[in-house]
C-alpha cells in the first residue's frame, strides 16, 4: 500500500514538473562585442518574459573557433549546452553525431516553412525536421564606397568587374588606395568569392562551391576569377597584411581607400561613426552582382530534463518571433530571415539587402556563402581558404591556384 | 655573488665598460617596455585618439573611462559587468591548483633526488615528459574523462586538470633543488631513527622556502594565463578571467574598442605581475641551487 | 610497519606516476589510436589504416608547419638561451638598479597573450608601428615589414616570443650564477685568469642543471605556442606562420576534421620524442648528483 502510494505522489510530482517545468536554456554564442550583446540582451529579455532562465555561456574570436572547441569539449563530456550558435552545413554534421534535438513540433506549429525562403528553411532542418531556428540574413558580397572620394573623381559603384578594375586605375592614378583589404584568410575568402558569383553567376557558384564539381574548378571560368583576384591584389595597399576588417572600413570612412569588399555588419561601423547610406557612404552588391548569405541561427542540443527542453521550445520560438526579428536586425545591421517583416524602419541598404533576397529566392540565385561557413563542411571549406589565402599572398599563377585548390579539395574529403 | 668585475685594468677602461654595461641594460629594458607601454598608452586614449594618432604616442587628454568599463562594463557576452565577475573564479582555480601542485612536487622531488630506487629515474623522465604535450592533444579525451568522472564544468575539475599538468614541472624544480641537498645528511637522521615524512618535515621543508617560490611563481604564472583549459572545462559560472578577456578583445563583427581590450588586459594581469614584482627577488634566492651549506 | 616505511618512497610517488600514465601517455595513446581513423567532428573508433597521414604529408600547409617548427623552436629556444644568459651576466655585475632591472626582464611572462599580441601586432606593423615611428623621425626609407612578408613572418612571431620568456631563462641563470662556489672563482683570480676565461671554463659549466631547466622550459613554450602565432598573425600571411600546435587546433576545432588534428598530433610529439628523449637520457644518467 505504502508502495503505491509512493509510486502515484512520485508520477503526480514528475508529470506536474513536467507541464509546469521553468523554461531553462544555456546558450553558447559569440556576440560579445558591445552592439552585438545588446542584440541578444533582447532575445534574453523575451525568454525572461515568458518566465525563462537564459543562461549566458559566450566564447569571443575567430567567428566561433574558440566556441567550437568549447563546445567539442562540452559534448564530449556528457554536458552540452542548451542552445548553441551554429550555421551552415554544421547544424548538420553535428546532427550526424547524434546530439541534436528535434524542434520540428514549434517549426510546423509556427508555420515556418511559409515564413522562410525554402534554402534557409533547409539549413535549419535535420532530416526533413527543424532541429535550428535562424536569427537573420547577413549579405556577404556587399561592396562599400567612399562617396566623397568618388564623387570627386568622377565615379560611381562599378556594376561589373572590367568597370571596377578601370575605376580602381583611375583611382591608383590619383594617389587613393582603390581597395581597402584586411589580410586575413577569411576576408580573402570573401573576396574570392564574391567574385566567383559576379563573373560566374549562381549556378556556376553552385557547382564550384557546394557541389565542388571538379571540372567546374578547374574551369576557365576559375581561372578568370583568380585572375581578377590576382588584379585586385594589384589594388590593395601594402600594409594589408593581418588588419582587422574594421581597420580596413576606417581607411574607407576616412577617404584613404575608395572601395571595400564586405559583408553588412561593415554598414554597423559606418553608422556607428555617424555616417548616413546614400549621402556619406554608398553601399552595392559587388560587381557581377549575386546574392551570397549567411545566416546565423541557433540549434538545439540534445539535452536531459523538462525545463531545458522547455527552455529549447520557448527559444525556438522566440527567434522567430516577428518582434525579435526586427528588433535584433535593427541592431546587428543583416535583415530579418522571416520574410514577412516589414523593413521600414531599416536604412536603405537594408531594405535593398531585402529586396534583393527576395528576388534571389525567386529565380533561385540565393546561393549560400562559402566563406562564412553555410555552403560547406569546414574541412573543405578550409581547403579552398587555404588555397586562396596562399595564392593572394604569394605570385602563384591562376593556373597553379586552380590545380591546387582542385587537389586540396579532393584532399580534405 | 659574483667578483670579477673588480678587476683593476685601468679606471678608464672600467668606466667605459660600466657605461656601457648600463647603455646595454638600459637597450634591452626598452625592448621589453615597449610593449607594455603602448598598452598604457592606449589604454589611456579615446578612441579617435586612437584611430588617428600615432602608435607610441602619449595620449593628449588622460582618459581613464576605458578602466572603468574594463572592470565593470564591458561587454562579455548578453552580461556587461566586465571582467569583475570572473576575478574570483581565476581566484578559486588558481590558488587551490597552485598549492596543491607545488606540495605534490615537493614530495615528488623529495623522493626522487633523496629516495632513489630502482626504477625512480625512469618514472622522473616519464614525469617530465609531460611537460611536453601541447595541450590540444589532451583536450578531447580529458573531456571524456572530466565527464565520466562527473566533474565537467566545475571549478574541481579546472583544478584538477591544472594539477595533473603541473606535476612535471613542479616535480621537476624541486627535484632540481633538493638534489643538492647531500645524502649524508638524510643517512644521518635514518641512523636517529626519523622515518620518511619526519625527516621531509624537519629538514627539507625549512630549506625549501626559495624553490617554493619558484614554484608557486611559474604554476600560478601558467594557471592564470591558461585559456585553453579554461574555456573548454567551465560553463557559464565558472569561466576564468582569461576567457572573460577573450570575450572582450576578440568579438568579431563588432566594434573593436581598443582602449578598452588594453585596460582589461593589464587588469587580468595584474595578480601575476603584482607576485612577480613582490616576490622578485625570493624568486633569484630559490633558484640558487647549492646554496646550503653544510 | 616497516613495510609501509620502506615502500613509503613508492607509494607517494605513485599517485603522480598513475595520474600521468594516464592524463599523459593514455591520451597520447588516444590521439594516436584517433589518427588512424576517419574522425570528423568527434572521435569514431573504427580503424580505417594510414589514410589521415597520407592526407597529412599531402597537405602544403604542414609542410610550412613543420618546417616553421624547426626554423621557430631553433631560433627561439637558442635566441632566448643566449639573451637570458647575457642579460644574467650583465646584471650579475654589481647593478644599482638591479631589482628593477630584473622585474621589467621578467615581467613579459605575466602577461597572457591574447592582448600583448595585439601590442606587438601593432609595434610590428608597416603602417602603424616602429617602421611609421622611424619613417616620421625622418628615414624616409626605413622598412621593417616583416609582419607581412610571407618569407619574413615567423621570425616576428621568434621576436615577440623571445621577448615574452626570456626573461624566465636570465632569472634562472642569474640564481645559477650566483650559486656558484665563491672560492673556486677567488682561486682562479688569484691565479690571475681573466674574468671571460672564468666564466667559460668555470661557471657556465657548473650550471648545467640550469641549462636543463631553461631548455625544457623553452622546448616547453615553442611547442604550445599557439597563443602566440594567434594573437600576432593569425597563422598569416596566408599559413606562412603556421605551426603544427596551429594547424593541429584549426583541424580539430574549426575544420571538424579531427582524424586530421590526431595524426598531426602523433607525428609532432613524435619529433619532440626523438629529440628529447635523448637529451634527457644523457642527462639524467650521467648526472646521479
Amino acid at each position: 500500500m505504502m508502495l503505491k502510494k509512493t509510486i502515484l505522489a512520485a508520477t503526480v510530482a514528475l508529470t506536474a514538473g513536467a507541464v509546469w517545468a521553468e523554461p531553462q536554456a544555456e546558450v553558447l554564442h559569440w556576440w560579445t562585442s558591445g552592439g552585438e550583446a545588446k542584440s541578444v540582451a533582447v532575445l534574453m529579455e523575451e525568454f525572461a518574459g515568458r518566465g525563462g532562465t537564459w543562461t549566458d555561456m559566450p566564447v569571443a574570436g575567430g567567428g566561433g573557433d574558440a566556441a567550437m572547441t568549447a563546445l567539442r569539449a562540452r559534448v564530449l563530456s556528457g554536458n552540452a549546452p542548451t542552445a548553441v550558435q551554429l550555421k551552415g552545413p554544421a547544424i548538420q554534421e553535428w546532427y550526424e553525431e547524434g546530439v541534436l534535438a528535434n524542434i520540428n513540433a514549434v517549426g510546423v506549429e509556427q508555420n515556418w516553412d511559409e515564413l522562410l525562403p525554402t534554402a534557409i528553411a533547409d539549413h535549419m532542418k535535420c532530416d526533413g525536421e527543424y532541429c535550428a531556428a535562424p536569427v537573420n540574413v547577413h549579405r556577404v558580397n556587399w561592396m562599400w564606397g567612399n562617396a566623397q572620394v568618388l564623387a570627386d573623381a568622377g565615379l560611381e559603384m562599378p556594376t561589373t568587374w572590367a568597370e571596377f578594375n578601370a575605376a580602381a586605375e583611375k583611382l591608383q592614378g590619383m594617389g587613393i588606395t582603390p581597395l581597402a583589404h584586411g589580410g586575413q584568410a577569411w576576408q580573402d575568402a570573401t573576396m574570392f568569392e564574391s567574385i566567383a558569383v559576379g563573373l560566374g553567376g549562381a549556378e556556376f557558384f553552385q557547382a564550384a562551391f557546394v557541389d565542388l564539381d571538379e571540372a567546374t574548378l578547374t574551369s576557365d571560368t576559375m581561372v578568370a576569377v583568380f585572375d581578377q583576384l590576382r588584379t585586385l591584389r594589384g589594388f590593395v595597399d601594402d600594409d594589408f597584411s593581418g588588419r582587422d576588417w574594421n581597420l580596413a572600413t576606417a581607411m574607407v570612412m576616412n577617404g584613404e581607400a575608395a572601395f571595400q569588399i564586405m559583408g553588412d555588419w561593415a554598414k554597423g561601423e559606418f553608422m556607428a561613426a555617424g555616417l548616413e547610406p546614400g549621402k556619406d557612404f554608398l553601399c552595392a552588391p559587388t560587381p557581377g552582382g549575386g546574392y551570397l548569405y549567411n545566416v546565423d541561427s541557433f540549434a538545439m542540443f540534445s539535452v536531459e530534463g523538462d525545463d531545458k527542453i522547455a527552455g529549447q521550445n520557448l527559444l525556438a520560438e522566440l527567434i522567430m518571433g516577428e518582434n525579435f526579428q526586427e528588433v535584433f536586425n535593427l541592431n546587428k545591421g543583416s535583415i530579418p530571415a522571416r520574410l514577412d517583416v516589414a523593413l521600414d524602419s531599416f536604412d536603405y541598404c537594408a531594405r535593398r539587402s531585402g529586396y534583393d533576397m527576395d528576388v534571389a529566392s525567386g529565380n533561385g540565385s540565393l546561393m549560400p556563402s562559402y566563406a562564412h561557413g553555410m555552403a560547406l563542411r569546414g574541412a573543405q571549406a578550409g581547403a579552398i581558404t587555404d588555397t586562396v589565402t596562399a595564392f593572394f599572398n604569394s605570385d602563384m599563377s591562376s593556373a597553379d591556384a586552380v590545380a591546387a585548390l582542385a587537389t586540396a579539395v579532393k584532399n580534405s574529403m | 655573488m659574483t667578483d670579477t668585475s673588480t678587476q683593476r685594468t685601468g679606471d678608464f677602461k672600467n668606466a667605459l665598460l660600466r657605461a656601457g654595461l648600463y647603455a646595454m641594460l638600459i637597450l634591452f629594458a626598452l625592448y621589453y617596455l615597449m610593449p607594455l607601454f603602448v598598452m598604457l598608452v592606449t589604454s589611456l586614449k579615446s578612441l579617435d585618439e586612437i584611430r588617428t594618432g600615432s602608435l607610441l604616442g602619449l595620449p593628449r587628454d588622460v582618459d581613464f573611462s576605458a578602466w572603468g568599463k574594463a572592470w565593470s562594463g564591458a561587454c562579455t557576452g548578453v552580461q556587461c559587468e566586465g571582467l569583475r565577475p570572473y576575478f574570483w573564479n581565476s581566484v578559486l582555480i588558481a590558488v587551490p591548483a597552485v598549492l596543491i601542485s607545488t606540495f605534490l612536487g615537493a614530495m615528488n622531488g623529495y623522493v626522487i633526488s633523496q629516495w632513489h630506487f630502482k626504477g625512480s629515474n625512469m618514472i622522473f623522465a616519464l614525469l617530465l615528459f609531460g611537460c611536453f604535450i601541447p595541450f590540444q592533444v589532451i583536450l578531447l579525451p580529458m573531456a571524456i574523462m572530466l565527464g565520466k568522472m562527473k566533474i565537467a564544468g566545475t571549478i574541481s575539475g579546472l583544478i584538477f586538470v591544472h594539477v595533473i599538468y603541473g606535476l612535471g614541472f613542479t616535480t621537476l624544480f624541486f627535484r632540481n633543488y633538493y638534489i643538492t641537498i647531500p645524502v649524508e645528511l638524510v643517512k644521518a637522521a635514518k641512523v636517529d631513527g626519523a622515518g620518511f615524512f619526519r625527516i621531509f618535515w624537519s629538514i627539507f621543508v625549512p630549506l625549501s622556502a626559495p624553490i617554493v617560490v619558484v614554484t608557486v611563481i611559474w604554476q600560478f604564472t601558467q594557471i592564470w594565463n591558461d585559456f585553453l583549459f579554461g574555456v573548454s572545462f567551465s560553463q557559464a559560472g565558472t569561466q576564468p578571467i582569461t576567457v572573460a578577456l577573450n570575450n572582450i578583445v576578440n568579438s568579431t563583427t563588432g566594434v573593436k574598442e581598443y582602449n578598452v581590450d588594453m585596460a582589461a588586459a593589464i587588469i587580468a594581469a595584474l595578480p601575476t605581475l603584482l607576485v612577480y614584482v613582490v616576490a622578485g627577488k625570493y624568486f633569484i634566492r630559490g633558484l640558487t641551487a647549492g646554496s646550503v651549506k653544510g | 610497519m616497516e613495510w609501509l616505511q620502506r615502500h613509503m618512497p613508492k607509494m607517494v610517488l605513485a599517485p603522480s606516476f598513475f595520474a600521468v600514465l594516464l592524463f599523459v601517455y593514455g591520451f597520447i595513446a588516444w590521439t594516436a589510436y584517433v589518427s588512424f581513423t576517419r574522425s570528423r567532428l568527434l572521435p569514431k573508433y573504427e580503424i580505417e589504416g594510414v589514410i589521415q597521414y597520407e592526407r597529412l604529408f599531402e597537405s602544403p600547409r604542414w609542410e610550412v608547419a613543420i618546417t616553421n617548427l624547426a626554423i621557430f623552436g631553433i631560433l627561439f629556444i637558442g635566441i632566448a638561451m643566449i639573451l637570458g644568459l647575457l642579460l644574467a651576466i650583465l646584471l650579475d655585475q654589481k647593478i644599482r638598479t638591479e631589482g628593477a632591472l630584473r622585474t621589467i626582464y621578467l615581467y613579459p611572462m605575466a602577461l597572457s597573450f591574447i592582448v600583448t599580441g595585439t601590442a606587438w601586432k601593432w609595434i610590428l606593423n608597416p603602417g602603424l608601428g616602429i617602421e611609421a615611428v622611424v619613417k616620421d623621425m625622418g628615414w624616409e626609407s626605413f622598412e621593417f615589414d616583416w609582419l607581412t612578408d610571407p618569407d619574413m613572418a615567423i621570425y616576428t612571431v621568434v621576436i615577440a616570443g623571445v621577448w615574452q620568456s626570456s626573461g624566465f631563462v636570465m632569472a634562472l641563470f642569474l640564481a645559477g650564477l650566483r650559486s656558484v662556489d665563491e672560492e673556486i672563482i677567488r682561486a682562479a683570480m688569484v691565479d690571475g685568469v681573466s674574468t671571460a676565461r672564468i666564466y667559460r671554463s668555470i661557471i657556465i659549466p657548473s650550471m648545467a642543471p640550469i641549462f636543463m631547466s631553461a631548455l625544457i622550459v623553452l622546448s616547453h613554450l615553442a611547442i604550445k605556442s599557439f597563443d602566440l602565432v594567434i594573437a600576432l598573425t593569425g597563422g598569416g600571411p596566408g599559413y606562412a606562420t603556421d605551426l603544427p600546435a596551429t594547424y593541429m587546433y584549426a583541424m580539430a576545432f574549426s575544420r571538424g576534421d579531427l582524424g586530421q588534428a590526431a595524426s598531426s598530433a602523433t607525428v609532432m610529439m613524435m619529433v619532440v620524442v626523438a629529440i628529447i628523449v635523448p637529451y634527457l637520457y644523457s642527462e639524467l644518467r650521467t648526472r646521479r648528483d
